[in-house]
């Protein structure tokens, strides 16, 4: 007990994921240490949503490790990994395009057999109350931007010790994005939630994020804290300019 | 009218007959987008373990009422039949996922052949009767000579199938269970991602239909009172068609599709040639591809990921 609670929450070491005969991963190191919040940025293709579905077995790590609590994950199949209570709001959002909202947040909740369904969906209300006007409509329906609420939503209806968000900010305006960013922040400060957030978004995510990663062509080039990487010139010029909010 | 009414009466036992099969093959094709064509085989085999087992408690039991009987017989060979497809799809089916489209599909006629070809050897390949197993008619009206009647039979193969879609359509809808399986069916790796055994909800599918299947095969023996090792093609094509006419996928698409070509046969036999009642079928097979390739109730394929 007392190893798994020293070590980080989530440590990635050496991982290389190949499609078919092309390399994605070359070799990923990756700490995600409890009630932080990371981030991880990089260019489009570079293996940042390659690097969140390894970590939950699909596609499985061809070479290194993936340990969570202490425990390898490296080959655990992905619905087991997800009852460790890993969860992740992917890319694309996977709304279950012909459940209603509801049946998409009860598929959230499914692990604990809907026990503490209201008092979570509730929960999940307050940070979208959007959510909640929609409640019966089909996930396949919604606006991209609810679509996007209701996979974080969802996401959160696990009740997850590690939370990780493949871009939440797409495709959201402004506003919402600055409602979303704040939430986050606020489960990581008042329920010390751990996050791993993938942003395109670098100055909002920097801001939030405790620490980051920059991933190149399937290797993690920089790492430091936020405040480190946003005062990078080579960020700057990168991910920050022009791109700035 | 009296021969409309006989007919309607005809025609709606013999569509829940073909809409409990077609359930099997719809929920299948929606999970993993594959047409069982051992299905109908399935439903063959369950109606000899319905035949064999109510036999048995009738003869060696000595049960008095053959009601009773075919109830536990009932029971008995939907338990079989679900281990039997669930034994299919892990040594058939499961091994092939992910390889190429065609290779489960020449799989499961495989299946179907050895299925078949095993009930003829084990089981001989004549005519299998049973004992009468409910008669009795009520006469609903009559007039010129024409009777129009209805047998116990038929309302207990309406009642059975209309409490079992009621209870299954539960299960869908509204279980935990049912949850996975349409998270399974739309979004396989997400539902993953949340936990769910995809493997697992796969494997239930395959035994929810095939008890299903069972269902249908103890009601075709009580129906018909004979059963015969072939039994499973006519049925089972019949039924896909039925899931086809409904829009393949779509659960209550088998349910009406297995009533209209229960209705379409049995119309076709009583008004024009009973000779022509499968060409009749088919023919709307084939008409329904052409011009309605997604069915009466299958969804558009026009939405929004
Ligand atoms: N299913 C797949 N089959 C083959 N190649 C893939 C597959 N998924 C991703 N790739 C490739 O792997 C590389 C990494 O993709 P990935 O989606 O992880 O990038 P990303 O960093 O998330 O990009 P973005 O910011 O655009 O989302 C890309 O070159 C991509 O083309
Ligand atoms: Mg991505």
């Amino acid at each position: 007990m007392s190893a798994t609670m020293e070590g980080p929450l989530l440590q990635v070491r050496g991982v290389k994921t190949y499609y078919g005969k092309i390399i994605a991963l070359k070799g990923v190191d990756v700490d995600v240490k409890r009630g932080e919040i990371v981030t991880l940025i990089g260019a489009n293709g570079a293996g940042k949503s390659t690097l969140m579905m390894t970590i939950c077995g699909s596609p499985q790590a061809r070479e290194g490790s993936i340990t969570f609590e202490g425990r390898d994950i490296t080959r655990m199949p992905t619905h087991e990994i997800a009852r460790l209570r890993i969860a992740q709001s992917p890319e694309g959002r996977r709304i279950f395009p012909r459940m209603t909202v509801l049946e998409n947040l009860q598929m959230g909740a499914a692990l604990d057999k809907l026990a503490y369904f209201d008092q979570d969906v509730e929960r999940v209300f307050t940070l979208f109350p959007r959510l909640k006007e929609r409640i019966g409509q089909r996930g396949g329906t919604l606006s991209g931007g609810e679509q996007q609420m209701l996979a974080i939503a969802r996401a959160l209806m696990t009740r997850p010790k590690l939370l990780m968000l493949d871009e939440p900010s797409l495709g959201l305006a402004p506003l919402i994005v600055k409602q979303i960013f704040e939430a986050i922040d606020e489960l990581n400060r008042t329920e010390g939630l751990t996050v791993f957030l993938v942003e395109q978004n670098a100055y909002h995510a920097l801001r939030l994020a405790h620490r980051g990663y920059v991933m190149v062509n399937g290797l993690i080039t920089m790492s430091g804290t936020g405040r480190e990487l946003l005062e990078k010139p080579e960020i700057r010029a990168a991910y920050l300019e022009g791109g700035r909010h | 009218m009296e021969i409309f009414l006989q007919q309607l009466i005809n025609g709606v036992t013999l569509g829940s007959i073909y809409g409990l099969i077609a359930i099997g093959y719809t929920m299948v094709f929606g999970i993993i987008g594959m047409v069982n064509f051992s299905h109908g085989d399935v439903f063959m085999v369950s109606a000899f373990f319905a035949l064999i087992f109510f036999l048995l408690f009738m003869t060696i039991l000595g049960i008095g009422t053959p009601i009773i009987a075919l109830l536990l017989a009932m029971i008995l060979a939907m338990v079989l039949t679900g281990l039997l497809s669930w034994t299919i799809e892990r040594v058939a089916y499961r091994p092939l996922r992910g390889s190429f489209r065609l290779a489960p599909l020449i799989s499961a006629i495989g299946m179907s052949i050895v299925l078949s070809n095993f009930i003829q050897v084990a089981q001989g390949p004549r005519n299998k009767p049973v004992p009468p197993m409910v008669n009795g008619t009520i006469d609903l009206m009559e007039r010129d000579g024409f009777a129009v009647t209805v047998s116990y039979k038929q309302i207990i193969i309406v009642l059975v199938t209309a409490v079992l879609l009621a209870a299954f359509w539960y299960v869908v809808q509204k279980t935990p269970l049912g949850r996975a399986q349409r998270a399974c069916e739309q979004d396989r790796k997400m539902a993953a991602l949340l936990g769910v055994n995809v493997d697992r909800t796969i494997s239930l599918t395959f035994v929810m239909g095939a008890s299903l299947a069972a269902v249908a095969g103890s009601m075709y023996l009580m129906y018909y009172g004979v059963v015969h090792f072939a039994d499973g093609f006519v049925p089972g094509v019949k039924a896909f068609t039925a899931a086809v006419l409904g829009g393949i996928g779509s659960l209550p698409g088998a349910v009406l599709g297995g009533l209209l070509i229960g209705l379409i046969e049995t119309f076709w036999s009583g008004y024009f040639s009973i000779d022509y009642k499968d060409v009749a079928a088919f023919s709307i097979l084939a008409i329904v591809l052409i011009f309605m390739p997604q069915g009466i109730l299958g969804r558009p394929e026009v939405e929004k990921v």
